[in-house]
């Protein structure tokens, strides 16, 4: 990663004026940069990282596995294309392994995201089979550590 | 019993550290945004965690040698010669229980009572108290903001007397920042040649210089080596204060008779610590630059924030701190930052806590996260900005 990618990446609220004065270039340089970043697709968004666990309407989140048949000329994209559209589909990969595609869905419920697999994704023609795991924790995400936060544990001051 | 006339008059007479005193409210208070750890936000690399936990597998829990496992010195003389193109053999380097030990065990092996040490001011607050404590009179070089915190060949000249026995140079300078460039060095070799002074030279901070050269050892200077130890560690290198680990390299006529005081006062460094270090030495270059440039980020962060507070602060290019200059408030050093505390919660270290001459400053370490230091600056400029 470039460097003002290193410190998006920490803070995406630290500014281009900020940013500027940390690595030692003008803002009109920072923001010129940035601003390219964003027409090129390569930032394509700046989000908080949520603890989902600590806010009451938690979704139910699921990896369903998909093992499906590429379709001839277009591979897996097509079919990808097909699953991605859904808004309840918040990540998806193609696989290499035992399976192809990846799928993370939330649900207000695990009732809504079964039904979600069987009346949507199950029945796609080319979807061979489906496997649905239901993620009980988040221990770890975007690099960030979600259980036992402790505060600064340096104890001395010099 | 009168406990006062068991005490010991030098140990009395150490005054208690006045940071303490602060840090002591901090901990009772909610919602405060520090800027006062003089030590890593990082934790230690994981690979030297790991080479410490498999040392622990591996049942290395004994004493080691009283100067450290020959590996560890040896490893020491190659980073040494790697880094700064020193040459050590590794029988002019022993491990001590950080670079605390180092300082204590140097000067109570070369001082004799009545001998007065040089210590540049302001400048870590053990350097006094250790002094004392080996028996000598701690004579403080007062250091200028106009001269950048270094220590100029004129200062040195007349603070040299018949009894001068050490000269400590405490570059790069915590609570300053100070560095001091070869030319520098070369000005202070000029005056102690020719003259029977020692140097104690701690580096701790060598790797923390963000000058384009980087850090120079007085050791490179010439006619230094013979009198110079030379004190460094794994501290703030690599992020491994808690591991307490540090070294002394210098001429075997002084390191040997140096390790007769740790060996009957410590014995041994860590044996744990001393195997993760090895790890550290040889592979961690890459943790140590990266850990490099996230201090250089906020390093200029702060220092253009406190700037445009409308403070004065010298621009400091090594270790972790700045030393900005808040006399304009009005306030003393002490002042400022129970102030600071109270009204803004925020916790700074008076300069004062590192000699007289730090009167009129406060030390702000970086060693935190930029959302950190942002939000200590936003406070701090509320602050300053009702004063001045």
């Amino acid at each position: 990663m470039n460097e003002i990618l290193d410190i998006l990446d920490k803070d995406a609220r630290t500014t281009p004026e900020q940013i500027a004065i940390m690595l030692g270039r003008s803002t009109e340089d920072v923001k010129a940069a940035i601003n390219k970043m964003e027409n090129d697709k390569i930032i394509l968004g700046y989000k908080p990282l949520v603890n989902r666990e600590k806010i009451e309407d938690d979704l139910v989140c699921a990896l369903i596995e998909l093992k499906v048949t590429p379709s001839a000329g277009e591979g897996f994209d097509s079919i990808a294309s097909r699953i991605y559209c859904y808004e309840q589909v918040r990540n998806l990969y193609l696989m290499s392994g035992a399976y192809d595609l990846a799928v993370f869905v939330e649900g207000r419920n695990i009732k809504e995201v079964a039904l979600f697999v069987s009346e949507h994704l199950a029945q796609m023609d080319s979807i061979l089979s489906t496997s649905t795991h239901f993620m009980l924790k988040t221990y770890k995400r975007e690099g960030v550590i979600f259980e036992n936060i402790k505060g600064d544990t340096r104890e001395l001051m010099v | 019993m009168d406990y006062e006339k068991i005490l010991s008059p030098v140990v009395t007479a150490i005054p208690p550290s006045g940071i303490r005193k602060l840090f002591n409210v901090v901990n009772e208070m909610e919602d405060v945004v520090s800027l006062g750890v003089g030590e890593p936000d990082f934790n230690t690399p994981q690979s030297i965690k790991n080479a410490g936990i498999r040392s622990l597998e591996l049942g290395y829990t004994h004493y080691t040698a009283n100067a450290g496992i020959k590996e560890l010195r040896e490893e020491i003389t190659v980073y040494l010669n790697r880094k700064y193109n020193l040459s050590y053999d590794s029988e002019d380097v022993f491990v001590t229980v950080g670079g605390s030990e180092a300082i204590d065990a140097a000067l109570r092996t070369v001082v004799v009572p009545g001998d007065e040490v040089l210590i540049p001011e302001p400048s870590f607050v053990c350097y006094k108290p250790l002094t004392a404590l080996a028996g000598g009179v701690p004579v403080p070089i007062v250091t200028k903001e106009e001269d950048n915190f270094r220590l100029t060949k004129q200062q040195l000249e007349s603070a040299i007397t018949p009894k001068t026995k050490a000269l400590i140079l405490p570059y790069p300078n915590n609570p300053t920042g100070a560095v001091m460039s070869k030319k520098d060095l070369e000005a202070i070799a000029e005056v102690i040649r020719g003259t029977n002074i020692i140097i104690i030279s701690d580096e701790i901070y060598s790797e923390l210089n963000y000058t384009p050269e980087g850090h120079t050892s007085i050791i490179e200077i010439e006619g230094m080596k013979e009198r110079t130890i030379l004190i460094n560690g794994f501290s703030k290198t690599f992020a491994m204060t808690g591991w307490r680990l540090g070294y002394a390299c210098g001429p075997k006529e002084i390191i040997q008779p140096m390790i007769k005081v740790h060996q009957f006062a410590i014995m041994s460094s860590p044996t744990t610590s001393q195997y993760a270090a090895v790890e550290a030495l040889r592979s961690c270059d890459n943790e140590v630059n990266v850990m490099k440039n996230e201090y250089n980020m906020r390093r200029r962060l702060m220092l253009a924030g406190l700037r445009s507070m409308g403070l004065s602060c010298f621009e400091p290019l090594g270790a972790f701190y700045l030393f900005p200059n808040i006399t304009k408030t009005g306030f003393s050093s002490d002042e400022f930052c129970e102030r600071l505390l109270k009204e803004e919660r925020v916790a700074v270290v008076s300069g004062n806590a590192f000699g007289v001459s730090g009167e009129g400053f406060i030390r702000c370490s970086y060693a935190y996260s930029v959302t950190n230091i942002n939000k200590a600056l936003e406070r701090i400029g509320r602050f300053v900005k009702k004063y001045i």
